[in-house]
């Protein structure tokens, strides 16, 4: 293993993801919810009742660089996968976060910080996941 | 109303956060999972950044009884069944995520960003999601 260190942003990368814990944790005691994106957006696909607040949460995420523009020049956003590559991707990660209930946010960052085991199993099964999947498409193939 | 401009300013913040952070970056994704190459530990910041900050407020939200923007009653997940779903679910998951480096939040935020190929996963996504309601309610 080599550090990257290029590209490596342990600043910026420790603050935004205080933004991200401060936004789940001001939802959790607000408003009770939790900051799991693949619950918000499947609430809307199995009829839930507060549809409203769910909508305007991921107009405001669609909206952060539009806004974030105003201000800066965006960052980097490097799709580094073939259409065909991002729609297999798109598929998995639907059905996978819908299966185990959660995905980076609402297992990693919501459920790590309540400490639940099954959070924790979670988190531990999607990162070896995606650990040996790059190493397969990186190194393998 | 309130709870409805709340969760804009709450899905703003947590897109900012994503920017800020490089998660919605694909690349830096796969240069995070990618441990045998050039190998940038940065995601392994933004999750203890929000972990930290995190807990404190689920510290808080496990003493309180009613929420304090919109008076509920506070509740927390109670689930803590270990199964196949939740392992298969997040293995598949997790080989999504490494194949596009993008994951649910990061997939809207490449939406808004104008990515056309945040708006192919995105739609694929949501077809996975649907898809997983149908065969849940065959």
């Amino acid at each position: 293993m080599q550090i990257d260190l290029a590209h490596f942003t342990p600043i910026a990368s420790l603050i935004g993801g205080a933004m991200i814990g401060l936004a789940a944790g001001l939802l959790i005691l607000l408003a009770g919810r939790i900051a799991g994106i693949a619950g918000i957006i499947g609430g809307l696909l199995t009829g839930a009742s507060d549809k409203n607040w769910r909508i305007l949460f991921m107009a405001g995420l669609v909206l952060s660089p539009v806004i974030w523009r105003w201000f800066a020049p965006l960052p980097e956003l490097n799709m580094v996968t073939s259409p065909v590559g991002l729609i297999v991707a798109g598929l998995l990660v639907g059905m996978g976060t819908r299966y185990a209930n959660g995905c980076t946010s609402g297992h990693g960052i919501c459920g790590l910080s309540r400490f639940s085991l099954r959070s924790l199993v979670a988190v531990v099964s999607f990162m070896s996941a995606g650990f040996v999947t790059v190493f397969v498409i990186k190194h393998l193939i | 109303m309130k709870m409805n401009l709340f969760g804009l300013f709450i899905g703003l913040l947590f897109g900012f956060g994503l920017l800020l952070a490089g998660m919605a970056n694909p690349a830096k994704v796969q240069g995070f999972l990618d441990i045998a190459g050039l190998w940038d530990p940065s995601l392994a910041f933004v999750m203890g950044g929000g972990i930290g900050v995190a807990l404190v407020f689920f510290a808080k939200a496990k003493k309180t009884s009613t929420t304090l923007l919109t008076h509920e009653v506070m509740k927390l997940p109670t689930s803590t069944v270990i199964d196949k779903r939740l392992i298969l679910g997040s293995i598949a998951f997790g080989i999504g995520w490494g194949i596009g480096g993008i994951c649910p939040g990061p997939a809207l935020v490449a939406v808004g960003s104008g990515s056309l190929g945040g708006v192919l996963f995105t739609a694929a996504m949501l077809a996975g999601m649907f898809l997983f309601e149908k065969l849940e309610n065959k």
